[in-house]
Formats: structure tokens, C-alpha cells, sequence
């Protein structure tokens, strides 16, 4: 199991240090801070053996987080620890940077003492950690208090505790999808894929139990059955999702069994589910995603010291949808010298810093078309290499889900208190992002 | 106000500061001095002269305090165990305290004070914590257990922990069962030979309710866990797969992975006809398709493990080649672990779009990815052979590129191109030449002067292509030296007369002027060969070459197993089985597939085949880079270039068989093949040793030199069941060398011929220290005797029983296998005496319940005679004692293994009935000592 957890800033000086286990010694701090963040190379692996130890490591801004070992260990695992640490870090006092870590340093400790018991992870879920790891010291628990803390920590719904009240039932749900695109410059599809994330605010009063349904292909199906008629119509409107997870509040079993999504949810945000479509699996073809925009990107080499790039960006969904945010990144090579742009929409401008003209667009509705032209003057090099012609990239925002994933429901139950799915105030909202969406030239 | 100015105190006088603000009477300036001393503490700054004063600030109401004195107390507690005593107290009383928390704290930081006296008082404490009402008091305490076993194993023992721990996993809350799991699977792990876990069908169905409902880490700990189970039928395997199933959707990561493990385990005993076995395989890509949209950290780990999932079952992500393209902005370790999984993938479907990837990507900026990249390119032309030619223009457009190290990657691949597809793609030759000046790598280099070498007859220049090289020969490697000997003397018996100079030059820089050993005997039998018989010479240098195989640094078979049952640890991120990379007794046991029941399959490959022993041809592996195995009259590999980094680098384990093989070719009768001996490991530094020992004790005579004592042969492997051939054999130890002593019988009609040997990984990694030699071939009803010499370097399995020894033989007609068990007295070596003072202090320190007695009946021998008999065998007799009218004799040996095995023999003149004590750190070898005690003793 993990033998010990170390924290450095930047510099790689020490900020905390928690051993767990006798096999792992002082040299360890040091070991990891020589051979990795003192490293000339560029970090090769996120796993380092140094003289037996292994070291995981991960990094958030300017601070390192390592785990150590020299076991075995479930290396999946530690690195599913190392990120709930820092979920749990970021719950309690906000960003991971070296002023907050030493300004916490205490509470740091405290709560590696509960989430890691002898390099075993135990129960990490902030809404349970809050109710008794304070920084307030302790406070007068009355014995039913103390044993609803434990219970809650050890018990099956260790994310949410008992007597939550709210006056107003209120929940959010967000379909949040990135869609990566990987093109050629013929406009082929190499690879295209949608991630996505359901997440869920809920302020809900009890214990309350909950249905998540959405247009699951197997699902409707299953239910069309009945009605032959409807199977037609809404077989269009579902989607195959077979690749998902959940959060742990979700009951595996039941969803494997019947495909119902069944759970009681932590108070407060967190994520539902997490899925993928398109290109990830075969029983799909990449039609299904629907593809917000395309790139055609034409460009000219003018003799040695000159280029001319065309780019034309056409928008690919419903006219009375606004895409928001857009921008498009158009690498150039490094030994460019000066920049000519011209754009039918939106503001361009060379950055030489980053190597790239960068287009940005603040709206566009569906159906639309734009292109930007640029002349890219460049200085005569000796240098034997090709430029290695970095693909185009886009950023947009989308009101709506690429993969074509539609909430059908979300019922609440609640059997103790007295309020009923009708008085629950729900909110659906669906945001389609970029993720990688790359077009090659 | 805040904490981090803790940080920055670094004045003089600290500690004497420090150590007043400690002893203040305001609570709040304590608790400031507290903080103050564990931030000098993790700067590294060494603060143990506070414990007293510290240790002090521990009776106090405020839980934050108290924490933070216990931290400390764990930091320090072993530099300082007197005053950690003075801790006890408030431990024992916190463990009484009404408030849960506070009792789990008490017994949670007690476990972690590693000071002996302390968990004397520990065990109180923790027995009352184990059975607690409150689960979270029990869930600590059952690590607390785990702790204190780390610390005095024989205390919890002692105690009955164990028991209670036990008890545990029937426990009401999940979190409970799931860390006694855990706790009693990390105590089972040291004590491999110990029951602890008694997994049975109920406690499993126990463990699979409490998967349901606990956390998302105690699922882990549990999955983990019933990995280790071995179901008893393929009905058992399935019921456990599809309770095990719902796991895959999980968020986290390494509750999938870990799930895909024990389904990955299970799965081998289903029957690939059964309907659940193509749902099964149908289900497992998804998920690890997912793992790849986690953050980089864990989709490397999800892609080393990719990578073993498609070598063992490459059905389940044939379809999924494009989720492993590489992105743009990976991290470079994500891209080069996605381009390994992506050529293997590769298959006629889909290689135009793989090779399309593979041009985009050899135009990057990452030398390593971009050289991986253009290699890949390669493989592809030798794995898909529709695709070769597109692969050799595509390479040729690289070279166009100029990019040195494109270039020199690009002829690497190219030899191996021209290897695989013979007379076809010569016409290449022309544009690889004109690179020649820009090479400037060893493995380039040498790539192209075997090129130049073998097509001499094809290129008009090659005599002045391969002079121009000749001019530096000193200061080439040892890689590019050894191929420049070689490709001269081939050109050289393809055009003799032009090139006569050139060939007695490189001779004479090789032998005369080198101080390479390897390089002078390679020249030595060059010039041999060349001035006896030229014929000769020609066969040997310029014959025929093995095919090579399609696929490459593919893991060896049973290793790759292995591996499959480490699905999720570091293990499989290292590809590299736990024992090379952990200290100590933990994880040493060699984890293994459970065997295939009810399938069609067991059919096709009888089960006394040994997993690893494929006597059959194999097509020679393309060696890795820093491979010692190579191809040796083709590919001269020189000493490793500088190896990947360890994380990276995979294991060929493979290396032990094929070099066998190798060895073959050269002690084997008939041809004479040049060897490098840079490609021999210096262990199979035995053969020749053993060679001498045979010589020696030729011309010793019978007797004169005492060996161990060697049981008549006994028939191995009845001529019924080996389509004619016979194999009688006993082991013998003589002079240090063990060796295996054959007869093999010709009971058939036909002649035999090309016999080999081959071991299955055993408990003491017996193997052949050289190939099987039969000179002549072994006429009907004709027997040859052979003396087989074994070396201990081979793998090591841990085999039940210890000595059982599989084997597989091979002969012009077929392949056979049997196996045998072997005394373990031919593993006493020479060096078992111990002194007696470690005696002593060994026999202590070996725990009681290691000793083993038997009795030995029937021996009528006094305690001389047997000390000088077993002395024959390597058992030494430190002490005589007697004892109230008995002998006692006190003996030591030791295996080659490097196990001392400690002896107590009690003799009692009128009873032939003898008493052997045994004691052993690894007591599994003590019922196997006692029977080589009574082999030596009665014969």
C-alpha cells in the first residue's frame, strides 16, 4: 500500500510529508525531488523506480503531490487517490498552491490521518469529512451527533447525511459534453468522440431517492415494445450509450440488471454520470455525433518565404441555435515575420508568442458559414527540418448535446418527509464544449 | 492570521524557544508551539529534542492538539522509545473514551508507534476496539491489526487477532468487511504458505453482497482480493464474472481495472463455446475504451495494462484502433504507450489508416516518439504483408526528409523489411547508400553495413563502401566492428578476387589489433574457416536465415500470465512480475491463470504441455533494442545501447529459452557456427565449468572424489507414450555441478535424430546449463547415454509439489513432455557449513512454528557414519553434542537458492529410529529436506 505522501512546491521544497509505513525512510523526500522535479528531461513517466521505490506522481499548478511505495500496490488506484486528495484539498480551502497548502498545513494533516489509514484509502467524501473534520476543535458532540458522524463515514451512503432540510426542493442538472475532432485536411473523420458528464445540484430535504432516465436507446426499446408504433418515432431520437460510469451513489447492480439509474445524492454538486459516444465504440459510427462545426483549411506555400492559409469554418446545427465563444487557432511557423489577416467575421490577430493567429467570434447561429484569409510572410531559415504544421485547432460553446443525449426524467421520492416529486423545482440545462477539436493542414 | 509563517522561522535558539512556549501555561500559545514544531518537522528539520515537551501537551480536551501531538509521537516515537512510554497512558485511556472518534484515533495512532513495549499495551486496547460498537472504531481497529503484524507477527498470532480478524468479514457495515479484506490480505501476502484467507464459496458470496455497498476503495480492496480466488468449477466463474460485471461502469478507475482483472482471470476457465463467454468479451472493451478519457496519469496506467489485455486476448479491442491515435497535446508518455498498442492492432483491416497516423506522427517534434514512430512503420510492413510496399515508400519519403535521426531509424527498419520479404525490394539499396555519410549511431550504422554486406553481389561499390568504414574501425563500436567483420567476409566469398586485401585487413584489425575478446575470436574463426576450408565457410557465413517472427517485444507467454493477475498494480505498469522490483518476502508468490476446465480447448493442447516449453520451431523475435538476443550471424548486437528507463522497459523473459537454442547452433555436432560471446550472459558461465567437472572426474576414477549420492535411474518416459523413445535419467551432484544423467532408448523403427531439451520454469529455476547433444543419430534399438549438466539460473515457479521438474524433449519425430521429481540434495552446495555462532543465533531466530520433525526409521548407522555420509551431500555436521546416553547432532546446508536449512538429528544407540528437527525460513522445503535426509541415509 502507499508508504507515504509528499507535497512540494515548485522549488521541490518539502511542504508536507506523512509517512506511512516503516520501509519508507527520509531519503524518499529527497530521492523523488533529485530524480524528478530536479530533472533536466521533460517528466517520461507519471511512475518513477528509484532504487526500488516507486514514486506516482501528479500536478496541480506549480505544486507536485507523490505517492511512495515499495510494494505492489494497485498503481490505478493510488493515482484515484492522489486526485480525490486534491478534490478534497480544493474542497476545503479552494486552489492548490503553495500559499494555501502552508496556510492549511494542519488541516492537511488531519485529513491525511483520516483518508489514508496505513496506506489504505477510507472513506473520502467531502460532504462526510466536513461534518467532523472542522479546524474547529472539537466541538460538544451529543452522543447521538457522534454516532451519526461514524455511521455516516462507515455506512452505505457515506456521502449524505441524515436530517438535510431545505425549504425549497431544488435540483440542477447540467449535460456537460466536450466533442473531440480529429479531421484530416480532405475533411475525413479520423477520429471523433464525445465525453460527457452529467452533473447534478441537488438541495433536497431527507433521505430522498432518485431516477435519472434519459433517451437510452436500450431502454426505449425495451419499453416500445408494447406500442409498436412509438418505437418508430422515438427509436431516431435515442442514442446507444454503453460505455458510462457513475458516481458511487449510483446502484451498479440495478443499472446492470434493468438499466435503471437509481441513487440517493450527495447534497450539494457532484457528478452523476460520465459518458462516451461516437468514435468509441463500434457499435456506433461516428454519424451519430452531431459535429458543431467544420474546418476547411487550405493552405499555400508560396515559395520559401511566404504561405497562404484560407480557412473556412462552417457551422453545422439547428439556425435558431447560437454557438458562443468560438475561436479558431491557426498555427504558424516559427520563423514567421509578419502576418496579414482578413476575416468576414468576428477579430483575428497574429499572436507571435504563441505562433498562431487567433480568430475569435463571439456568436453564430446554425447553418452559417465564415473564412478568414492570411498571408504569412516568413524569414528565409537554413534549417534543415520541415515545419511540423500543427493542426487547427477551435474552441466554441454549443446550447446543446453533440451526442444527442436528452434527459427524459428525474423523479425524486422522498417517503419520510412530505414532499413529493411535483414540488421538487427542476432545471435542465445542456452545454456542448470543445474539447481537442483538431483539423489537420 | 495564518499557518504558513511556521514555515519560516529559522532563527537560532529555536529549539530552546520552542521548548518554553511548549511548557506555557496559555493553551493557545501551546497549540501555536505545537504547530511550530511539526513544520520544522516536515522541512526536515529534526526537532526529536522536544519529546518530553511535546509528549506533555497530549492530556488535553482539544482534538486538533491532540492530533497534532500524535503526529509527532509517530515521527519520533522509535528515536525516543523510553519517553514514548510515557504516551501509553493517555492511549489506553482514549481507547475507553465515549466518543467513538476519539477512541479510533487513540487506537489507529498506537498501531502506528512502532516501539515494542508499546504494543505490548497495545493488545488490551485493541481487542476491546475489534469488538466495538461503533463501526468506525472497528473499521480502524481491523487495520490496526495489519499494523501491529507488521510490527510482532507473533504477537498477533499469539493473541488470536488473526481469529477476530477474521470474523470481520462477516461483519454488518461494509466499510468493516472491506478493511479486515484488506488488512488480512496483506498479512496472508507474508506468510504465502499460511490458510488465512479461506476463501470458500460462502465467504466469497459475502464479500460480493459487501461489494455492493461499500466504498468506492473497499471495493478495491475487495475485487483485489477475489482475484486470488480459484473458483472450482466454470459454473462458480461465471456466477462470480456476472456479479462482477456492474463494476465496469464505475467512475473510478481502478475499481475497473480491477474488476476487468478478476474477469480477465475467471474468463480462463469459461468455455470459449459458452454464450456468456462472447457477452463476457463484448462487455470488456467498453470500459477500457473509457479509461482513456481519464486524466493522463491513469490512462498511462489504463495503456500499459492495454497492452497486456491485446497480447492475451486480442479479440476484445480489435475493433478500437482509433481511440488509440494519438492526440495532439498527450503527454509523450500517453503517445509512445498508444503507439505500441496501435502496432498491435494493426491488421490488414485497417492499416491504411494506421499508416496514415504513423506518416503524421513521424513528422513531430519528440525525437523518441517520432524514431518509435517511423520504427512502427516498419513492423507494420512485417506484420501485414499487403502493406509492405506502401510501408517501404512511405519510409523512403522519411528518408527524403533528411532528418538525421529519421533517416538512421528509418534503415534500422529497413533491414528487417528486407530480411522478411527476401529479393524484393533490393531496388531501395540505391537511395539507403546515399545516406551513408549521415549515419552516425551504432545500430544504424551497423544496419547498413549488413545491408552493404549481404547484397554485396547487387552493389557494384561495396568493397569501397565498406573500406570507407574500414578506416575507422578502431573507434567504432563494438556493434558496427563485429558487423564490419562480418559483411567483409561475406563480400569477400562473393566476389574473392577483388577483394582479398580487404578481407586479411579486417582480419588482421580484428585479431591483432583489437582488444575486444569477442571481436578477436570472431575474427580468429573467420580467418579458420577461410584458410581450411572455404566451402565450409560459405555454408556457414552466408546460410540460409531463420524467418522472423510478425510480431515483436511480445511478453513471454507464462510471464504475460503472470502479469494478467497483476491487472491494475505496478506490476503490470512495469511489466515486470512483483519480484523485481519488491524487497523482501511479499508478493514473491508467483501468481498464475487458473487452468481452462470443460473447453474445447484442453483438448488441442494436452494438459501435460508445460505453458512455457514450446520445443517447436519458432521464428526468431526481432530483438528489442538493448536485447541481448540476437540473430547471430545477421544482427550483431553488441553490448545494450543505453536501455530504456526501468519504468518502460519490458522484461524478455524469453531470453533464457531462445539463447538455449542458440547454444544449440553452436555446441551442437555438424556445423560450426561463429558466436559472439557478447551474446551469452555471463551465467551460462556453468556449461563449461560443468564441462570440466565431467573431464575431471573421468580421469579421477570411481570413488576418488566424493559427490552426492545418486538414485538408480528410474524409466521418465515410457517408449509407449513417446512414439518410440525411452528416457531413463537420475540427477546427480558432483563437484558442484548438478547434472542430469539420460539414457535415451531408440525402442522404434526409425532413426532419430535433432534431439533438444527444454525445462519448465521450476521451484529452483533448474534448467539446462547447455543443449542436449547427441552426436550421432540414434539408430532403432540403439541407446546413448548422456550426461546433461544443469544450472540454477533458469526462471523460477513455485511448483507443487517443490521438485517437480517439467520437461520437454524433442526429436526429428515430435515433441514429448514429461516430468519427474528431483532430489533436493543435488541443490546443497558446497559453502552449507555455517559457523557456529550463527548457528546458534539462526536456530533462535527462526520462529518455533518453522521447525518441522520427522522420524527416520530403520537406519542402523552411528553418529559418525552419518555425519560422513551425509557430508557427501553437502550436510555438514557443526556440532556433536551428547545428551543423557544421545547423540545430537547439529547440522547446516544450503540450497542454491540461497535457503539454509538447520538440522537438529538425535540418535539414540538402541532405537534405529532417528528424530530430525528442521528449521527453515521458508518451511515449505523442510518435508523435502527430510526425504533427502532418508534417500542419503539408506542407500
Amino acid at each position: 500500500m502507499i508508504g507515504g505522501l509528499f507535497i512540494y512546491n515548485h522549488k521541490g521544497e518539502v511542504l508536507i510529508s506523512r509517512v506511512y509505513r516503516d520501509d519508507i525512510g527520509r531519503n524518499a523526500v529527497d530521492a523523488f525531488r533529485v530524480n524528478v522535479i530536479h530533472a533536466r528531461q521533460q517528466v517520461r513517466s507519471p511512475v518513477t523506480n528509484i532504487a526500488r521505490t516507486s514514486f506516482f506522481h501528479v500536478k496541480r499548478s506549480n505544486i507536485w503531490l507523490a505517492a511512495v511505495t515499495k510494494q505492489n500496490v494497485n498503481a490505478a488506484m493510488v493515482f484515484e487517490f492522489l486526485y480525490k486528495m486534491c478534490d478534497v484539498m480544493t474542497a476545503y480551502f479552494g486552489k492548490i498552491s503553495e500559499e494555501n497548502i502552508k496556510n492549511n498545513f494542519v488541516l492537511i494533516y488531519e485529513l491525511l490521518d483520516e483518508i489514508l489509514d496505513f496506506g489504505y484509502p477510507q472513506n473520502s467524501e467531502t460532504g462526510a469529512l466536513k461534518t467532523f473534520i472542522t479546524q474547529q476543535g472539537i466541538k460538544s458532540q451529543t452522543k447521538e451527533e457522534q454516532s451519526q458522524i461514524t455511521s455516516q463515514v462507515t455506512g452505505q451512503i457515506g456521502w449524505r447525511r441524515e436530517g438535510i432540510k431545505y425549504r425549497r426542493n431544488e435540483l440542477f442538472l447540467d449535460v456537460l459534453e466536450s466533442v473531440n475532432l480529429l479531421m484530416s485536411p480532405q475533411g475525413q473523420v479520423l477520429s471523433a468522440h464525445v465525453s460527457g458528464r452529467v452533473v447534478m445540484k441537488s438541495y433536497l430535504s431527507g433521505m430522498p431517492e432518485c431516477k435519472f432516465g434519459m433517451n437510452d436507446k436500450i431502454v426505449i426499446e425495451k419499453q416500445g415494445k408494447g406500442t409498436a408504433d412509438e418505437t418508430g418515432k422515438s427509436g431516431k431520437q435515442s442514442i446507444a450509450i454503453d460505455d458510462c460510469t457513475f458516481h458511487q451513489c449510483v446502484r451498479l447492480s440495478k443499472f446492470d440488471s434493468e438499466r435503471s439509474i437509481s441513487f440517493i445524492p450527495p447534497d450539494g454538486e457532484f457528478e452523476l454520470m460520465r459518458y462516451c459516444g461516437g468514435g468509441m465504440n463500434r457499435y456506433r459510427t461516428t454519424k451519430d455525433i452531431i459535429l458543431p462545426f467544420r474546418v476547411i483549411p487550405l493552405v499555400r506555400e508560396v515559395g520559401r518565404t511566404k504561405l497562404e492559409v484560407k480557412v473556412v469554418i462552417k457551422s453545422n446545427f439547428k439556425p435558431s441555435l447560437l454557438a458562443q465563444k468560438i475561436e479558431v487557432r491557426i498555427p504558424t511557423p516559427l520563423n514567421t515575420s509578419g502576418v496579414q489577416v482578413i476575416c468576414m467575421k468576428g477579430k483575428a490577430k497574429y499572436k507571435a508568442s504563441e505562433n498562431a493567429i487567433v480568430w475569435k467570434i463571439k456568436r453564430m447561429a446554425g447553418m452559417k458559414e465564415s473564412q478568414i484569409s492570411a498571408e504569412i510572410e516568413l524569414l528565409p531559415t537554413n534549417d534543415k527540418k520541415k515545419w511540423a504544421r500543427p493542426p487547427i485547432s477551435m474552441n466554441f460553446e454549443v446550447p446543446f448535446a453533440p451526442s444527442g443525449l436528452k434527459v427524459r426524467y428525474l423523479k425524486v421520492f422522498e417517503p419520510k418527509l412530505n414532499y413529493s416529486d411535483h414540488d421538487v423545482i427542476k432545471w435542465v440545462r445542456y452545454i456542448g464544449r470543445s474539447g481537442i477539436y483538431e483539423t489537420r493542414c | 492570521m495564518t499557518d504558513s509563517k511556521y514555515f519560516t522561522t529559522t532563527k537560532k535558539g529555536e529549539i530552546f524557544e520552542l521548548k518554553a512556549e511548549l511548557n506555557s501555561d496559555k493553551k493557545e500559545k501551546k497549540k501555536e508551539a505545537v504547530k511550530k514544531v511539526i513544520a520544522s518537522m516536515t522541512v526536515g528539520k529534526d526537532v526529536s529534542a522536544l519529546f518530553p515537551d511535546v509528549v506533555n501537551c497530549m492530556q488535553t480536551d482539544n482534538l486538533e492538539l491532540k492530533k497534532l501531538v500524535y503526529l509527532y509521537l509517530m515521527n519520533y516515537a522509535k528515536s525516543q522509545p523510553d519517553m514514548a512510554i510515557m504516551a501509553v497512558n493517555t492511549f489506553v485511556k482514549d481507547c475507553e473514551d465515549p466518543n467513538p472518534l476519539i477512541r479510533a484515533l487513540a487506537v489507529r495512532t498506537m498501531g502506528c508507534i512502532r516501539v515494542d513495549k508499546i504494543t505490548e499495551y497495545l493488545c488490551e486496547p485493541l481487542r476491546k476496539c475489534l469488538k466495538d460498537e461503533d463501526p468506525y472504531v472497528r473499521k480502524t481497529a481491523a487495520v490496526c491489526v495489519a499494523k501491529l503484524h507488521d510490527i510482532n507477527a507473533q504477537l498477533v498470532e499469539d493473541q488470536g487477532f488473526l481469529d477476530t480478524l477474521k470474523d470481520l468479514i462477516s461483519d454488518s457495515n461494509p466499510m468493516v468487511v472491506a478493511n479486515a479484506v484488506a488488512a488480512l490480505s496483506e498479512i496472508a501476502e507474508s506468510h504465502p504458505s499460511s490458510n488465512l484467507l479461506d476463501l470458500n464459496p460462502q465467504s466469497i458470496n459475502k464479500l460480493l453482497t459487501a461489494l455492493n455497498e461499500c466504498t468506492e476503495w473497499g471495493q478495491i480492496f475487495i475485487l483485489d482480493c477475489l482475484a486470488n480466488y480459484m473458483p472450482k468449477d466454470d459454473r462458480e466463474a461465471q456466477s462470480i464474472c456476472e456479479r462482477v460485471t456492474p463494476r465496469l461502469s464505475h467512475a473510478n478507475s481502478a475499481v475497473v481495472l480491477s474488476a476487468v482483472k478478476v474477469l480477465m482471470k475467471f474468463m480462463e476457465m469459461l468455455s470459449k463455446d459458452l454464450d456468456y463467454y462472447g457477452t463476457l468479451l463484448k462487455k470488456l472493451a467498453p470500459p477500457l475504451v473509457t479509461l482513456l478519457s481519464a486524466e493522463p496519469e491513469l490512462q498511462y496506467v489504463a495503456l500499459r495494462n492495454i497492452n497486456l489485455i491485446v497480447q492475451k486476448r486480442p479479440e476484445i479491442l480489435k475493433h478500437e484502433m482509433k481511440v488509440f491515435f494519438v492526440k495532439y497535446n498527450d503527454p509523450i508518455y500517453v503517445k509512445l504507450e498508444k503507439l505500441d498498442i496501435m502496432i498491435r492492432l494493426a491488421s490488414q483491416a485497417n492499416i491504411a489508416q494506421v499508416l496514415a497516423e504513423l506518416k503524421e506522427y513521424a513528422t513531430e517534434v519528440d525525437v523518441d516518439f517520432v524514431r518509435k514512430a517511423v520504427r512502427a512503420i516498419g513492423r507494420c510492413a512485417i506484420k501485414v504483408e499487403q502493406s509492405a510496399e506502401r510501408c517501404v515508400s512511405t519510409l523512403l519519403d522519411l528518408i527524403q526528409t533528411k532528418v538525421n535521426y529519421v533517416v538512421q531509424e528509418a534503415i534500422v527498419v529497413i533491414k528487417d523489411i528486407f530480411r522478411k520479404y527476401p529479393n524484393k525490394y533490393e531496388s531501395v539499396i540505391a537511395t539507403l547508400c546515399e545516406n551513408l555519410d549521415s549515419l552516425d549511431e551504432p545500430e544504424a550504422r551497423a544496419a547498413m553495413i549488413w545491408i552493404v554486406g549481404e547484397y554485396a553481389e547487387r552493389i557494384d561499390n561495396a568493397d569501397e563502401l565498406l573500406e570507407s568504414f574500414l578506416e575507422g574501425f578502431h573507434d567504432e563500436s563494438t556493434q558496427v566492428q563485429l558487423q564490419l567483420l562480418t559483411a567483409i567476409v561475406k563480400l569477400f566469398l562473393k566476389k574473392p578476387t577483388e577483394t582479398q586485401e580487404l578481407v586479411q585487413q579486417v582480419l588482421s584489425l580484428a585479431t591483432q589489433d583489437s582488444d575486444n575478446p569477442d571481436l578477436r575470436d570472431r575474427g580468429y574463426i573467420y580467418w579458420r574457416l577461410l584458410s581450411t576450408d572455404p566451402v565450409a565457410a560459405k555454408e556457414v557465413v552466408l546460410a540460409e536465415k531463420p524467418l522472423i517472427s510478425e510480431e515483436t517485444d511480445l511478453i513471454e507467454p507464462t510471464l504475460l500470465d503472470e502479469l494478467i493477475c497483476y491487472i491494475g498494480t505496478l506490476a503490470s505498469v512495469y511489466h515486470k512480475p512483483p519480484s523485481a522490483f519488491v524487497e523482501g518476502s511479499r508478493g514473491v508468490v508467483h501468481k498464475s491463470l487458473p487452468p481452462r476446465t470443460g473447453s474445447s480447448e484442453s483438448a488441442e493442447s494436452p494438459d501435460a504441455a508445460p505453458p512455457g516449453v514450446q520445443a517447436g520451431e519458432q521464428p526468431a523475435v526481432i530483438p528489442a533494442q538493448g536485447d541481448l538476443l540476437g540473430d547471430l550471424l545477421n544482427l550483431d548486437l553488441g553490448p545494450p545501447v543505453s536501455g530504456p528507463p526501468i519504468a518502460t522497459s519490458a522484461v524478455q523473459m524469453g531470453a533464457v529459452d531462445l539463447l538455449g537454442g542458440g547454444l544449440d547452433s553452436l555446441i551442437g555436432g555438424g556445423g560450426f557456427t561463429p558466436v559472439p560471446s557478447t551474446t551469452m550472459p555471463t551465467n551460462l558461465g556453468a556449461p563449461l565449468g560443468s564441462g570440466l567437472g565431467d573431464l575431471f572426474d573421468l580421469t579421477g576414477g570411481v570413488g576418488a572424489l566424493p559427490g552426492s549420492y545418486v538414485a538408480p535411474k528410474a524409466v521418465w518416459l515410457p517408449a509407449m507414450k513417446a512414439k518410440g523413445l525411452e528416457i531413463s535419467g537420475t540427477f546427480a551432484r558432483q563437484v558442484g555441478s548438478i547434472s542430469m544423467e539420460l539414457v535415451l532408448t531408440n525402442k522404434a523403427l526409425q532413426v532419430m535424430s535433432d534431439f533438444a531439451i527444454q525445462f519448465n520454469r521450476n521451484s529452483f529455476g533448474l534448467a539446462p546449463a547447455a543443449p542436449l547433444q547427441v552426436h550421432a543419430p540414434l539408430a532403432p534399438n540403439q541407446s546413448v547415454e548422456i550426461s546433461l549438466p544443469l544450472n540454477t539460473v533458469g526462471s523460477v515457479m513455485k511448483m507443487d509439489p517443490l521438485n517437480n521438474l517439467q520437461v520437454a524433449v524433442k526429436n526429428n519425430i515430435d515433441v514429448f513432455y514429461f516430468s519427474t521429481l528431483y532430489p533436493l540434495h543435488i541443490l546443497f552446495v558446497e559453502d552449507g557449513k555455517m559457523e557456529r555462532q550463527m548457528f546458534l543465533a539462526t536456530w533462535k531466530d527462526i520462529p518455533n512454528e518453522n521447525e518441522a520433525q520427522f522420524q527416520i526409521k530403520d537406519c542402523s548407522l552411528n553418529a559418525d557414519a552419518i555425519s560422513s555420509k551425509l557430508q557427501g551431500s553437502n550436510i555438514f555436521t557443526i556440532a556433536k553434542r551428547n545428551v543423557e546416553g544421545q547423540d545430537m547432532l547439529y547440522q547446516s546446508l544450503k540450497l542454491t537458492n540461497g535457503i539454509w536449512v538447520l538440522a537438529e538429528l538425535r540418535i539414540q544407540p538402541s532405537n534405529p529410529s532417528f528424530t530430525l528437527s528442521l528449521k527453515c525460513r521458508a518451511p515449505e522445503v523442510s518435508q523435502y529436506i527430510y526425504q533427502a535426509y532418508e534417500t542419503i541415509l539408506k542407500n
